[in-house]
């Protein structure tokens, strides 16, 4: 067998397909691409096709065209959920990349309690979070622990207070949905953010420091350059993640009251498989593909604006 | 990480450091919070909570033993502990195959059929709830374990991100090893699973949590309680018990415990499998 002539080994005969490799890289994919065929391929199609049809209780019925969508597009509670999605995407987004960037930066100062402070940061992101909900509906309550504090806060300072129904009402739902999801995530937002940091190479801080520069000049035109693919990444990630926001409000507040905290994706559960509209469903999915595609692609076009890369 | 992040940094002053532990404790205090108030509801009798009394007094495991007497948490961690195993190894084990295909093996079609992959990982997941419902359904699988665990062995990200790991190993190692006449499932076993294990570690771990905390797919399709999974059954016991607070806080910590431990122990691996999802993510 002359698989591999000795004197082979120019970069173009390197990256030619080998026939003796040909079936080989068939067997190794298979497995993944059988499953990839059936619950990735084939299911985008289905899922397309369902949209643009009727389906009902047994299944395909008739084609329908858009008649979904106009539904969709006529369905006052697809744009309450859909407002609800967009007020979770503007606070959730940047008060996570805030919060964890603060506890990064913290965490990456030579003091002590470091591995302390990270292990307790990233406690919520492990933990279940319909176990979190449950705690936080009790914090949440009307005589909860927050109103409690928050009564004693403005005793302390002498301001008038009215305790907010924080889960019962339209007013304060997504707040406390907001405040669920932030203590879940920020962890992981600050983990991520703190591997970044501790690439950014010392001399330019040297540099910076020898030429004058205060800390928060560092901080400013130093770290926040170095680390914006960083920030480019756990944008598009967390925006990803908001749009795509199901089980918080789904445990803790159940969408309520009267859908004030009802996600998109909530909303497409429902439609599914509560009214069982199955083509409805499917088009609501197609509909936030496309938002979440379409703002992936314009934060995309909007990066080279603000996100530095070394070397390219 | 603590030793490397600060080597040689200069320490700050005084009045630096102990504004920064404040804040840091502030934080500390706010996500540790919710865990405190699990553990010291589930300690002490709803009367005595009621009525705000938490003296060390009443503490008793009674509300343990209630909650474990009307729910069956043991079943859910059986059910969470197969179906998180089963869908980690098989899935790392099928994402190394094709990885080492895309990565390794030289074949027509390798780089198209990647990139297809690749374009995939944009789709967001209620696309594909539905027809994957109709999918497992059509299988005869609904409420079973089959459908908890095969949707989720195959993986376009944990593919992705071993076959990056995977062309980093240099390339003369396969040949030399072809000389010697090893296969490929041989250079594969031998050669490139044990020069991953730190990756594989973290992936395991990722996907591991993923699947132990996946709430949306199981609630889709399962129904009975055979096979449910700890998220699932601690909802359902919301349900039922929505205003019990002393046997819903013990049945969130029975709950967490298991994956707090884990964590515990593991950190490292928590902690980095995360950083390298943001890499892998650039």
């Amino acid at each position: 067998m002359t698989r591999f002539p000795a004197n082979d080994s120019s970069a173009s005969a390197r990256r030619r397909w080998r026939p003796d490799q040909q079936w080989e890289g068939y067997l190794f994919l298979l497995p993944s691409f059988l499953g990839f065929f059936v619950f990735v391929v084939l299911a985008v199609l289905m899922s397309l096709g369902i949209s643009f049809s009727v389906w009902g209780l047994t299944g395909f019925r008739q084609w329908a065209g858009l008649l979904n969508y106009q539904q969709l597009m006529r369905d006052p509670v697809f744009w309450q959920a859909f407002w609800n999605t967009a007020f979770y995407i503007v606070t959730l987004v940047p008060l996570q990349l805030a919060l964890g960037l603060t506890m990064a930066v913290g965490l990456n100062q030579a003091i002590r309690g470091v591995l302390f402070y990270r292990l307790v940061y990233f406690m919520p992101v492990v933990t279940t979070i319909v176990a979190g909900a449950i705690v936080f509906r009790l914090l949440l309550s009307t005589q909860g622990a927050v109103n409690v504090l928050l009564a004693t806060a403005s005793g302390f300072f002498e301001v008038p207070f009215s305790a907010p129904n924080w889960l019962g009402s339209s007013q304060f739902s997504k707040v406390s949905v907001v405040l669920l999801t932030l203590w879940k995530n920020t962890g992981f937002t600050m983990v991520v953010y703190l591997a970044a940091l501790q690439g950014v190479p010392r001399e330019l801080y040297d540099a910076a420091h020898a030429d004058g520069a205060s800390s928060w000049q560092r901080f400013r035109h130093v770290t926040l350059p170095l680390i914006s693919p960083t920030t480019f990444f756990l944008f598009i990630f967390q925006m990803i993640g908001a749009f795509q926001l199901f089980t918080e409000p789904f445990v803790m507040t159940e969408g309520g009251p009267a859908n004030s905290s009802l996600a998109v994706v909530q909303y497409i559960y429902l439609t599914a498989f509560r009214d069982i509209r199955m083509d409805k469903a499917a088009a609501m999915a197609w509909v936030l593909f496309v938002f979440i595609f379409a703002f992936t692609l314009l934060q995309n076009r909007l990066q080279k604006r603000w996100v530095y890369y070394e070397s390219e | 990480m603590s030793a490397a992040s600060s080597g040689g940094r200069a320490r700050p002053s005084l009045p630096a450091r102990i504004g920064l532990h404040t804040l840091l404790l502030l934080f500390s205090t706010l996500m540790l919070a919710p865990f405190g108030v699990m553990l010291l509801v589930s300690l002490v009798p709803l009367p005595a909570f009621l009525a705000r009394d938490f003296s060390p007094a009443h503490y008793s495991l009674q509300n343990y033993a209630r909650t474990f007497a009307a729910v069956p948490f043991g079943l859910y961690y059986a059910n969470s502990t197969l179906v998180a195993v089963s869908v980690t190894v098989l899935q790392i084990l099928i994402s190394s195959l094709a990885a080492f295909a895309f990565a390794r093996l030289r074949f027509r079609g390798r780089d198209l059929i990647f990139l297809f992959y690749l374009a995939t990982l944009m789709i967001p997941f209620p696309v594909t709830l539905i027809p994957n419902f109709l999918i497992v359904k059509g299988l005869g699988w609904y409420d079973s374990y089959l459908a908890l665990i095969v949707p989720g062995l195959f993986s376009v990200f944990s593919t992705f991100l071993l076959r990056q790991y995977y062309r980093g190993i240099p390339i003369d190692f396969d040949e030399a090893a072809r000389m010697d006449g090893a296969s490929s499932l041989r250079i594969w076993g031998q050669i490139i699973v044990p020069l991953s294990g730190p990756v594989l570690a973290t992936l395991s771990i990722f996907v591991f949590q993923g699947a132990w905390n996946d709430f949306l797919w199981p609630l889709v399709v399962t129904t009975s309680e055979q096979v449910r999974t700890i998220p699932l059954g601690l909802a359902s016991f919301v349900g039922q018990y929505s205003t019990a607070w002393d046997m819903l806080m013990a049945g969130s910590v029975i709950a967490l415990l298991p994956v707090l431990l884990i964590y515990l122990v593991g950190q490292k691996w928590f902690v980095q499998g995360i950083a390298l999802s943001g890499m892998g993510g650039r």
